[in-house]
């Protein structure tokens, strides 16, 4: 049985605020969000019959929340987890396990209130043979990874570079982003922003914010009586192939190539059927690769690829249109936030905003990275109209 | 010795052989029996076959640098790791196939005073397939950590 069509997001909305929240702790940040997708949904908590989240368990959100579920999933493997969530709930719908599956997200990235501390096992794996070589997690092992890529593959900073300053011309666009209305980013910007950890410098690096995101779904059948538009959920893949950095069998490519060509193949459409492409960006390397590993271009032309400005506004390839981790928000776990411009941008909630709204956006492609190019989760998004 | 303020591993009873053999200066990792193939880190079962028929070998210490990145300076650092600034971690190829490692590459900062002129003299020297030997540092009194330098 494919699930493709089977299930419908019909609610999607962040946190109220996103950026600096010191007031509210990170469950609070679930809650908000999760209320305010319910509300988008037209539906009530006593609707949720299902729950899925990562950062924190699913029982912890359900009992701040008062919810019962019938259905429960935490699967958590880094920020692709949201999207993989979405296929697990498209699953768990089309099969009759439940009916209306509430995904939640929320973390105090950069607060840090409420949020569970981070803590390397010295007797673990990862303490015995990552953690006593000072690597800063995880902006080095991205940096890595991208050395091997400038290497095998001539791939240059500059254009890695273009990818933040694409992404940054769509941020300029969105209220809700974090750099909205503080000007353009130039490529020598970029270069003279202070290095972090070679090849990256400031700019090739997503923001570390306060916020959350949520997700509600249903049957198509009960979508199409609801107030939004469905958005149905007709591909879906997902896979991981480490979780240590020191362990990635290839540095140039991941677990993106499973997900993406499985998610394409359930939908049954081909990369020119693609409207948007939501493309998980923690780093600019982690932007790249994708676009290679997803299909987009061939392997190591990911560089050529997004050159001359392609990603951005009035570009051939509308890509991260909310402004992305680099220059909206990136909590920790940014894969949410990808998720939910991805339907914005299908039910063309930004019709009456000129440029912002990708033109006949009917088909988007959310990819989720997780950990240290770890996991990987890709949806097909398509308007139900 | 005792003032060592960077996290140290604590060996577990599979990987114990591996932390003793730095501990002795000669590097040992473990062979898939069934394939002839070397993997790392170690492990109870092989990640090829599954089989519990594996075995320690001992290995050159010798490899090639595999990817790398470069902490630029102390404010970048990880905790402890500041002093060490600019500096290198890297993962190094083991000459005998399917083993690499994570690691700290040493004597690459040049004789330059500052910072920058350190950098600069690391970004010059260190490159993907740089040949690479190893350098066994014994930290504290139990643990020896293999760092390597250029060959």
């Amino acid at each position: 049985m494919s699930i493709s069509g089977k299930a419908a997001i019909v609610g999607a909305a962040e946190t109220n605020e996103l950026g600096l929240i010191p007031d509210k702790p990170m469950i609070m940040l679930h809650a908000e969000a999760a209320m305010n997708a319910l509300a988008d949904a037209g539906l009530t908590k006593d609707d949720v019959d299902a729950v899925f989240t990562a950062g924190l368990a699913p029982y912890e959100i359900a009992e701040y929340m008062g919810i019962v579920p019938k259905y429960t999933d935490g699967t958590a493997v880094g920020g692709s987890s949201f999207v993989i969530h979405v296929s697990h709930a498209a699953t768990a719908i089309a099969e009759g396990r439940c009916e209306v599956a509430l995904i939640t997200h929320g973390e105090s990235g950069r607060s840090r209130v409420g949020q569970p501390p981070r803590a390397t096992d010295p007797g673990g794996l990862r303490g015995q043979f990552e953690a006593p070589w000072g690597l800063p997690q995880p902006v080095g092992a991205y940096a890595m990874a991208c050395s091997r890529h400038m290497a095998q593959y001539g791939t240059t900073k500059e254009q890695l570079a273009e990818i933040a300053v694409a992404t940054r011309k769509w941020a300029l666009l969105n209220p809700k982003a974090f750099y909205y209305g503080q000007g353009e980013l130039t490529i020598e910007d970029v270069f003279n922003s202070p290095l972090i950890a070679w090849p990256f410098n400031r700019h090739d690096v997503c923001l570390v914010t306060d916020g959350g995101g949520a997700l509600v779904m249903t049957s198509m059948e009960r979508a199409r009586d609801l107030k939004q538009v469905p958005v149905a959920v007709i591909g879906a893949g997902e896979s991981h192939d480490h979780a240590m950095i020191s362990q990635m069998p290839d540095f140039t490519s991941f677990a993106a190539r499973i997900s993406g060509k499985n998610a394409m193949e359930m939908a049954g459409v081909t990369h020119a059927d693609i409207d948007l492409a939501m493309i998980y960006d923690s780093f600019t390397y982690t932007v790249l690769v994708s676009l290679e590993e997803l299909g987009f271009c061939g392997k190591g032309d990911g560089g050529a690829f997004v050159s001359g400005q392609r990603t951005a506004p009035g570009g051939e390839f509308p890509m991260n249109t909310n402004g992305g981790g680099l220059s909206y928000t990136h909590t920790g776990m940014y894969g949410m936030f990808a998720l939910i411009e991805g339907v914005r941008q299908v039910r063309q909630a930004y019709v009456d905003e000129g440029i912002r709204q990708v033109p006949n956006c009917d088909i988007a492609l959310v990819h989720g990275t997780g950990g240290l190019l770890s996991s990987a989760g890709t949806v097909i998004l398509k308007r139900e109209a | 010795m005792a003032d060592y303020n960077k996290p140290l591993p604590k060996p577990d009873p599979i990987t114990q052989t591996y932390w003793d053999s730095l501990k002795a200066h000669a590097m040992q990792v473990q062979r898939c029996n069934d394939t002839g193939k070397f993997f790392f880190y170690p492990r109870g079962i092989s990640p090829y076959t599954g089989s519990t028929n594996i075995s320690w070998e001992p290995v050159s210490g010798r490899g090639t640098v595999y990817a790398f990145t470069v902490i630029p300076e102390p404010r970048r650092a990880w905790p402890g790791f500041g002093p060490d600034a600019p500096y290198v971690v890297a993962m190094v190829d083991l000459e005998e196939g399917n083993a690499r490692v994570m690691t700290n590459l040493v004597n690459v900062q040049g004789d330059g005073e500052s910072v920058e002129e350190k950098f600069q003299h690391v970004l010059d020297t260190v490159k993907v397939g740089l040949p690479v030997k190893v350098v066994y540092d014994d930290v504290t009194e139990d643990i020896t950590l293999a760092k390597f330098e250029p060959a």
